[in-house]
Formats: C-alpha cells, sequence, structure tokens
C-alpha cells in the first residue's frame, strides 16, 4: 500500500472538514466538521505509525489520545452550545454578534 | 510505480472500496440540508476511517474508534441536535449563501492541493512496509502505562476536567431560574 494514498486521503477529509467549518452556519453542524478534521488526522497518525515501523507505537498511542481529547473537545462544545441556545434561542453562529460594534 | 501498478495489490482495491465511500460521506456530512442525515453520514466517515485503520493493523485504535467516536460522540451529536431547535428534517438555513459557499470551496480546494502537493512530492514511491503481524492490543497497554503513562494520566485529568466543566456550564442554575432578573 502506497503511503501516499493514504495521506492524500487525510488531505481530502481535512479539506473537506475546512469547508464544512467555513459554510456551515448551524454551530452543531460546525463541530461536525471539526470531528471529519479530526479523523482524518487520526489517518494520518495511523500511516505513519506502520510506515515508520516505530517500536513505541507512538503513532498509535497518540491516535487514541486524539480521540479522548475530541471527545472531550465535543462535550464542551456541545454545553456551550446547549448554553448559547437557551440564552439566545438559537444555534445559529451568524447571529452571536453581541460584541460587534 | 504508475497508476497501473497501484490496482495490482488487492491491498489497494480494499483501501479504494473503503476511501470512495468515505469521501462520499464526508462530502454528505458538509453538504446536506437535514441535520440527523449529517450525523449519519458522519457515522459512515468514522466506519471507513476504523476499516482502514484495521487495514493497516491497528486493530484496538480502530475499536476505540468505533466504541468512543461512533458509539458515545455520535450519540452526544444527536443529543445536542434534539436539545437545540428540534426541526429535524429538511432545513435551508443551515449553510450560508452561494456566494460564501465559491469561496470556501476555493480556499479548501487550494488547502487539499497545498497539502496533496507537499506529499506527493516527499513521500513519492515510499510503501508502507508489510507488518509482519498487527499490533497487539497487549503490547499497546503495556507501552501506554510504561512509556507513555504521563501524557496517560494528563489525558484523563482533561477527561475530568472536561466532564465538570461540562456539567457546570450546561446545568441550569436555580438561583437564576427562581429570580428572574438575574440571568447567566
Amino acid at each position: 500500500m502506497p503511503i501516499n494514498a493514504f495521506l492524500l486521503l487525510g488531505a481530502a477529509l481535512f479539506s473537506i472538514g475546512v469547508y464544512g467549518l467555513l459554510v456551515r452556519r448551524n454551530a452543531v453542524l460546525i463541530l461536525l466538521s471539526v470531528e471529519l478534521m479530526m479523523a482524518a488526522v487520526n489517518i494520518n497518525l495511523i500511516a505513519f505509525d506502520r510506515f515508520l515501523g516505530d517500536e513505541m507505537a507512538a503513532g498509535q498511542v497518540f491516535a487514541l489520545f486524539a480521540i479522548a481529547v475530541a471527545a472531550a473537545e465535543v462535550g464542551i462544545g456541545l454545553a456551550i452550545i446547549l448554553l448559547i441556545f437557551r440564552n439566545r434561542q438559537s444555534a445559529n453562529v451568524d447571529e452571536l454578534d453581541l460584541l460587534r460594534l | 510505480m504508475t497508476i497501473g501498478d497501484f490496482f495490482t495489490t488487492p491491498q489497494n482495491w480494499v483501501f479504494l472500496l473503503i476511501a470512495l465511500p468515505m469521501l462520499y460521506a464526508a462530502y454528505k456530512v458538509t453538504t446536506t440540508n437535514n441535520v440527523v442525515h449529517a450525523v449519519l453520514a458522519l457515522v459512515g466517515a468514522l466506519a471507513g476511517t476504523a476499516a482502514l485503520f484495521i487495514l493497516l493493523g491497528a486493530e484496538f485504535v480502530a475499536w476505540t474508534v468505533v466504541l468512543i467516536s461512533i458509539g458515545a460522540v455520535i450519540v452526544l451529536f444527536l443529543f445536542g441536535i434534539m436539545i437545540t431547535r428540534a426541526p429535524i428534517g429538511q432545513e435551508v438555513d443551515l449553510s450560508h449563501p452561494r456566494s460564501v459557499k465559491i469561496w470556501a470551496a476555493l480556499a479548501s480546494g487550494a488547502l487539499f492541493i497545498m497539502f496533496g502537493a507537499a506529499m506527493l512530492d516527499e513521500f513519492g514511491d515510499d510503501v508502507i512496509p508489510e507488518a509482519a503481524d498487527a499490533t497487539r492490543t497487549g503490547e499497546l497497554g503495556l507501552l501506554i502505562f510504561e512509556r507513555y503513562v504521563i501524557p496517560f494520566e494528563v489525558v484523563s485529568l482533561v477527561l475530568l476536567a472536561a466532564l465538570i466543566g461540562g456539567i457546570v456550564i450546561a446545568r441550569r442554575d436555580p438561583a437564576a431560574d427562581q429570580q428572574p432578573g438575574v440571568s447567566l
């Protein structure tokens, strides 16, 4: 298996995630795009782990850590969105312009 | 290596069989007008990553993705969708208008070309070596609890902080509910 195939897939998934991040207005859907980018990064970590044949399996271990941090991020992110929704009755990021002059 | 060589190895066919539906699912996550469909497409993309990890021989990470990302995070997302504005179904207001979409597509396309060119340039013909066998979960566990024990403890602290923070942020403040003038 050429490593480029995995790297290109990871790059494509990451770019699609960036596209979603820029295009979406709903905060929950923005978090979904971030999750997509996390998956792309994990693919790269595992592919490089196998490519380098690391005896310490650093790629796999840090992919596990990345998954755990992603889960924490989603939990906090959804809690914040929930609070915003409770106060503003909307999860649309365009309407969160309280700091705009 | 030419394109023809790529199709002589059966693993590459399996890779394509997993990768192409993944890309379609990822595209659906960012474009569909139905919130629940977007979440279900994300399940497809994450299942694809798990399948790729098994293909690469990282079995424990694959099942961790299935259990944590697909099992827990997706349920959390569905909770988030059902709690914040319930209109489940076709909705037009989820994305920015077309003018923004064009610029976003240009930006992400440029990003992809940049990444892709750099990777093709650096790793031209390099091949992932055929491993003798997959990484055993026991080995990975020993590594985590010997070599990587401090990062592991830090991650568990992060998870604890996220747990407490999530509860504190999302819970309804009883004092604020009783006094109408006081808000969060």
